[in-house]
């Protein structure tokens, strides 16, 4: 399938992939490329692994072996801590749920990645209401996550995933818990800021119409990918 | 009452059946009341502890002081102190000479021990029996026919022998005839301050516990009102739901019932084990009033019902849900205040009365302590909160922590409600201690530096040569540096009888009695007068040469020796000295020609020895070598300050309660930590997955915990201070802080929270794993 | 490329006609079989409430004789076509190879040719997972499609595209479903 050398023009990519958690493999030999710029789906059933290449993509799980090339660096040769400081600076997430710190208010959930990475809290918030605007949600800065709606939350999230500016944004079923409208409006949003800024998005998925929002989509099933070129 | 009963059952059930976190719950739970209850029932097993003791202690009492000594019958019996001491403690010691047939026995034996044979109590022959007393079997070397009951005794851990002996002459203490043993003293009023102390120590102890129960109550509230909603779900109403809560803070009580009698018996049983201020107790006689024992049992899980009622009460639980209707009020503080004001106000009008009329009123004392302590649970919420809403934000860390504190500034602070009022108590508890322990600690005058010991041997008309032997004796002992030649002593008067003027007539030879005085020059046969003594002016009235004095006068009912003295023409002049045993010394100094034999008879005589401070054992080899020369030589170690030891073993104690506390406390502390990162599993993951380090995430535990402690610590250091002053005053002591005990307190507190931090950071990290943010 | 898409005769269970060739030609993948062989067959894995008529087999194969994708094995006494033995030639094989692997034109009621298709592959050893991978690739191409016109346009468009965009999604989901039960869609095609 994949060669061992990195596509050409690819920001990230993954070669051979395997992780199991204990007897079970989660990844089981899986490849994904993506430019920058591109929207990628990752689809599968439940259990195919998706979340694990995502999470192995990320430099949140280490894979048990493949390679994983970023920007021409090999994620697996980094520490703990240099793959800390490039989720900070470098990559975006937007989960499914529970993911907003709940004491905190909106506008400093989404200044949070940038406070992490040492910014000063006044420019911090200042970013995030910028993103908070573009995702309409500019209105709840001062609200608790707890006070606002699921989509609005949610775009909460894509605003807190935005705001360091990070060149692959992951999204793990990011409209998993909204309705269809909310639901498209997430996309929506999502996808057309990430375009403006020239991120690269993996988005996992296991709904068609989310997945519909991907330039293309890889289909993981039993831990081995399936990189699907449009047909034609 | 049968819904009662299913519900309650039902709620016990849950208890047991909770998973992990309810079992958790129930243990944490049934260990808080297991100690309270434990304490508890010390506590009130205490008076009848002492009652016992000091019965037993009535019934054996010999010595009475009397002047004068009853006649020789065949019902009496000769007594003579014999006490001594090996490596500090104390040894009561008793000769015996039953004079009849019906001579009393003293309780615990069965028949006197013949001269030369002795019985001991088990403690003693234990340590007797021990490798390492050789010294002490040299001393106590009658041979040991038997052992000394029970009822003989004040506590298992008593050293006591009792030894016949013949030849034996009462002249009146420690040597006296008696017909009977025990005898019905007034009863004494508990001193006041130790009435005080024993009441604040209690309180200080099972306020915390109290404390500790009411929160344990509340472990895992959220997940049990989650539970209690879905029961509501399925068709119970609302008072079933709380009746099944009920059951399950009364089953957790239960069991703590069961601890808290497990852990009595066990203390109860190592408490013979024990020995606290030279005190020990028989197992038997911690035997709390079965009244109490009843309220005990009834009161605590009462209690714990209660308490988890009370939680509930701003609690609607729905089928669909929990709804607080209370509205979380922004804490008001006035009334908050009124507690520990109520409390001072009820120990102000006691202030200063330890010394006067020394009664304290325990009801006061008690309700305001209680007061000023419960003040400080019904503080910390408030000062939680108005100081959280305060706090600025910091680094991201900070900003986590001081947010979820904002968010939920009433949890945080019952938690370390517990903590403050163990501070609180303790510190004051411990200021009390200092302040009462610089009374108890004094200067006895003695001069440490020329003597550590002296030895005294009683009038008899041997004890010159008695002395001079013993001198030598104990110039060779090892361990011994010098001795001082031998003096002897007696009063002496101007009438033989009820004599207006008196003063000390020392006897020995000149270099003896340079140790005591400055003399010009000396020659046997010498009389010395010695003028100028502090509160001496009686020698220079008596000091005329050609008066007759009496050695020995008489007075009032007893008679005295009154041995004449002619004051001689060629009397000299001596000035005073400091004596070894601190202070100088005035009257009369006689050289050995210059005394007459009957003179010599009616004196005691003393030896001063320095001891090789090397040898720990020297004042035990002096002991055992004064008693071969007799077993009513008096051997009696000096020191600068006779510091009351007992007192470091009650703060000790009190330390190591507080600690205690605090770590069950930390405990519950730990749980609640894990309980609520449990919950947040997913937000951790996500954190971790946007890149926060774990040293933020580490860092934002510990602020949580430590703010609320430190704020806690904060108000219960100056609540402490408060309170330790205020009964400082009640004793009329002078207030002085105690401030390493504050540190020492405050350390703790620090500690726990470290700790807390410390063992909450493995399940942390196991949280953070990516695993968390798989979607099921 | 694929010029077996025709638009007009899907009907709820039947086969397409043009599919019965291809489906007939996968049946003879596992061996020569007679022409009564074939419609029985067929019938039981595929024809359900509507069973093929002799001489819709006796077309379809002279068809395929005819365009050199079977060949006759063997003709046994008695005549007829039903006694014709058939066997399926190197074109055939690519033929129904090339028809497996084409994703269908994402259209309504696609289901019955999909079955169809997934069966033969199972039947011939072919990955069936493969398959409805390809042909979710192509419903998401449409998907894609709707998607972006929904994005230009107005609210009539964006609710048109919807509409299309559900109907798409009920294939996907109904594809995910086949996907997920494969191996027991297998077993069960294996024992019949």
């Amino acid at each position: 399938m994949s060669t061992q050398t990195a596509p050409a023009g690819s920001l990230l990519t993954a070669h051979d992939l395997r992780k199991a958690y204990g007897p079970t493999a989660a990844l089981d030999g899986a490849h994904f490329s993506i430019h920058p710029g591109e929207v990628v789906a990752v689809m599968g059933p439940s259990g195919s692994g998706k979340s694990t290449l995502l999470h192995c993509l990320a430099g949140i799980v280490t894979p048990d072996s493949g390679t994983i090339t970023y920007n021409g660096r090999e994620l697996s040769a980094m520490s703990d801590g240099e793959r800390s400081a490039l989720r900070r600076s470098e990559f975006g997430f937007v989960f499914q749920f529970g993911q907003l710190v709940p004491e905190l208010s909106c506008v400093e959930n989404v200044a949070l990645p940038l406070r992490l990475n040492g910014t000063k809290r006044k420019e911090a918030e200042r970013a995030a209401l910028h993103w908070m605007e573009r995702l309409e949600v500019d209105d709840l800065a001062k609200k608790r996550p707890g006070e606002v709606s699921g989509g609005q939350g949610q775009r909460v999230a894509v605003a807190r995933s935005l705001v360091t500016g990070p060149r692959v944004l992951f999204a793990d079923e990011p409209t998993g818990a909204l309705d269809s409208l909310n639901g498209e409006r997430v996309m929506q949003l999502l996808t057309e800021a990430a375009r403006s800024t020239n991120a690269a998005v993996v988005l996992v998925t296991h709904e068609a119409r989310v997945a519909a929002y991907s330039d293309r989509e890889i289909v993981v099933r039993d831990g081995k990918s399936r990189d699907m070129e449009p047909a034609l | 009452m049968n819904v009662w009963f299913r519900d309650l059952a039902m709620g016990a059930r849950f208890a047991v059946t909770g998973g992990r976190e309810g079992w958790v719950r129930t243990v944490l739970t049934a260990v808080g009341v297991g100690l309270g209850v434990a304490l508890l029932l010390v506590t009130t097993a205490v008076p009848n502890a002492i009652g016992a003791r000091d019965k037993r202690e009535d019934a054996r009492t010999d010595l009475r002081f009397s002047v004068t000594q009853m006649p020789k019958a065949d019902d009496t019996v000769v007594v003579a102190m014999a006490d001594t001491e090996f490596r500090g403690t104390s040894i009561r010691g008793r000769l015996m000479q039953p004079e009849g047939d019906k001579a009393p026995l003293p309780p615990g034996i069965s028949a006197y021990p013949k001269p030369g044979e002795m019985v001991v109590s088990p403690a003693l022959a234990r340590l007797l029996g021990a490798e390492d007393s050789a010294l002490l079997r040299d001393r106590l070397d009658a041979r040991i026919v038997g052992t000394i009951g029970e009822a003989g005794l004040t506590g298992p851990a008593e050293l006591m022998y009792i030894k016949g002996v013949a030849g034996l002459h009462p002249t009146g203490y420690p040597v006296e005839r008696i017909d009977h043993f025990g005898n019905a003293p007034e009863p004494e009023p508990l001193d006041p301050i130790l009435l005080l102390l024993t009441l604040i120590v209690v309180i200080v102890l099972l306020m915390p516990v109290a404390v500790f129960i009411a929160t344990a109550v509340r472990f895992g509230g959220e997940r049990r009102d989650r539970r209690l909603a879905a029961l509501r779900l399925i068709g119970a109403d609302g008072r079933m739901v709380r009746r099944i809560a009920a059951g399950e803070a009364a089953s957790g009580a239960l069991l703590g019932l069961l601890v808290g009698a497990g852990v009595f018996l066990v203390v109860r049983q190592a408490a013979s084990k024990l020995e606290l201020m030279g005190i020990s107790v028989f197992p038997q006689d911690i035997d709390p009033a079965p009244a109490l024992v009843a309220v005990v049992a009834f009161a605590v899980p009462a209690a714990a019902v209660a308490v988890t009622l009370f939680a509930l009460r701003g609690v609607v639980i729905e089928p669909l849900g929990v709804v607080r209707t209370a509205k979380p009020s922004r804490r008001r503080l006035w009334w908050r205040l009124v507690l520990p004001l109520a409390g001072l106000a009820l120990l102000y009008p006691m202030l200063g009365q330890g010394n006067e009329n020394g009664e304290f009123n325990q009801y006061m004392v008690t309700a305001g302590v209680v007061l000023i302590l419960v003040g400080v649970t019904a503080l910390i919420p408030w000062l939680v909160e108005a100081v959280v809403t305060r706090l600025g934000s910091g680094p991201v860390a900070w900003q986590l922590a001081v947010r979820r504190l904002q968010l939920s500034s009433g949890t945080a602070a019952r938690l370390v409600n517990g903590i403050a009022v163990a501070v609180a108590g303790a510190i004051a508890l411990q200021m009390l201690f200092a302040g009462i322990e610089g009374d108890y600690t004094k200067a006895t005058g003695e001069d440490t530096e020329r003597a550590q010991m002296t030895v005294n041997v009683p009038a008899s008309t041997e004890t010159s040569t008695l002395t001079a032997q013993l001198q030598q004796a104990l110039a060779k002992t090892p361990g011994v540096a010098s001795v001082t030649p031998p003096l002897t002593s007696a009063g002496v008067g101007e009438k033989p009888h009820d004599a207006n003027e008196g003063a000390s007539f020392t006897s020995g030879s000149c270099a003896a009695l340079r140790e005591v005085a400055k003399l010009p020059s000396c020659k046997d046969g010498d009389v010395f007068a010695v003028r100028g003594a502090s509160y001496d002016d009686s020698t220079d009235k008596l000091a005329k040469p050609g008066t007759t004095l009496y050695v020995d006068p008489g007075y009032d009912k007893v008679k005295g020796a009154a041995v004449p003295f002619k004051v001689p023409a060629g009397l000299k002049d001596a000035r005073p000295r400091e004596l070894p045993t601190g202070g100088d010394r005035g009257g009369f100094l006689v050289t050995p020609s210059a005394l007459s034999e009957a003179a010599g008879a009616t004196m005691s005589g003393d030896l001063y020895l320095k001891l090789d401070p090397s040898n720990p054992d020297a004042s035990d080899e002096v002991r055992t070598a004064a008693a071969q020369f007799g077993p009513l030589i008096n051997s009696h170690s000096m020191v600068a300050m006779e510091r009351v030891g007992r007192f470091d073993s009650i703060r000790t104690g009190l330390f190591v309660g507080a600690t205690c506390v605090l770590l069950l406390i930390g405990a519950s502390l730990l749980v609640s930590q894990l309980e609520q990162l449990r919950e947040r599993r997913k937000l951790l993951s996500a954190l971790v997955a946007f890149g926060t380090r774990r040293r933020t995430l580490s860092a934002s535990v510990l602020w949580q915990t430590a703010v609320p402690v430190a704020l806690g610590l904060a108000l219960a250091t100056a609540v402490g201070l408060t309170l330790g002053a205020v009964l400082l005053k009640m004793t009329a002591q002078t207030v002085a802080v105690d401030w390493a005990s504050v540190l020492a307190m405050a350390g703790v507190g620090a500690g726990v929270v470290l700790v807390v931090t410390f063992l909450s950071l493995p399940p942390l990290m196991r949280l953070m794993r990516p695993e968390g943010l798989r979607t099921e | 490329m694929h010029p077996a898409y025709t638009h007009e005769v899907y009907t709820v269970c039947t086969v397409a006609p043009m599919s019965i060739g291809h489906t007939l030609l996968g049946l003879l993948e596992s061996g020569p079989r007679h022409g009564y062989d074939l419609k029985r067959t067929f019938d039981e894995k595929f024809g359900h409430d509507k069973p093929l008529h002799y001489g819709q087999v006796y077309s379809t194969m002279s068809r395929l004789l005819k365009n050199g994708l079977v060949e006759v094995d063997g003709v046994e006494a008695g005549g007829g076509p039903e006694r014709k033995r058939y066997a399926i030639t190197e074109a055939g094989i690519t033929d129904v190879e090339k028809w497996l692997a084409a994703p269908e034109k994402p259209e309504p009621y696609l289901s019955s040719t999909l079955y169809t298709k997934v069966v033969l592959a199972l039947l011939t050893g072919r990955d069936a997972a493969d398959l409805l991978d390809t042909q979710r690739s192509e419903h998401l191409r449409m998907m894609r499609m709707l998607t972006e016109r929904k994005r230009k346009g107005d609210l009539a468009d964006q609710l048109i595209c919807d509409h299309a965009l559900f109907h798409l999604e009920a294939d996907l989901r109904w594809l995910e479903l086949t996907a997920a039960r494969l191996d027991k869609l297998a077993a069960e095609v294996a024992s019949r």
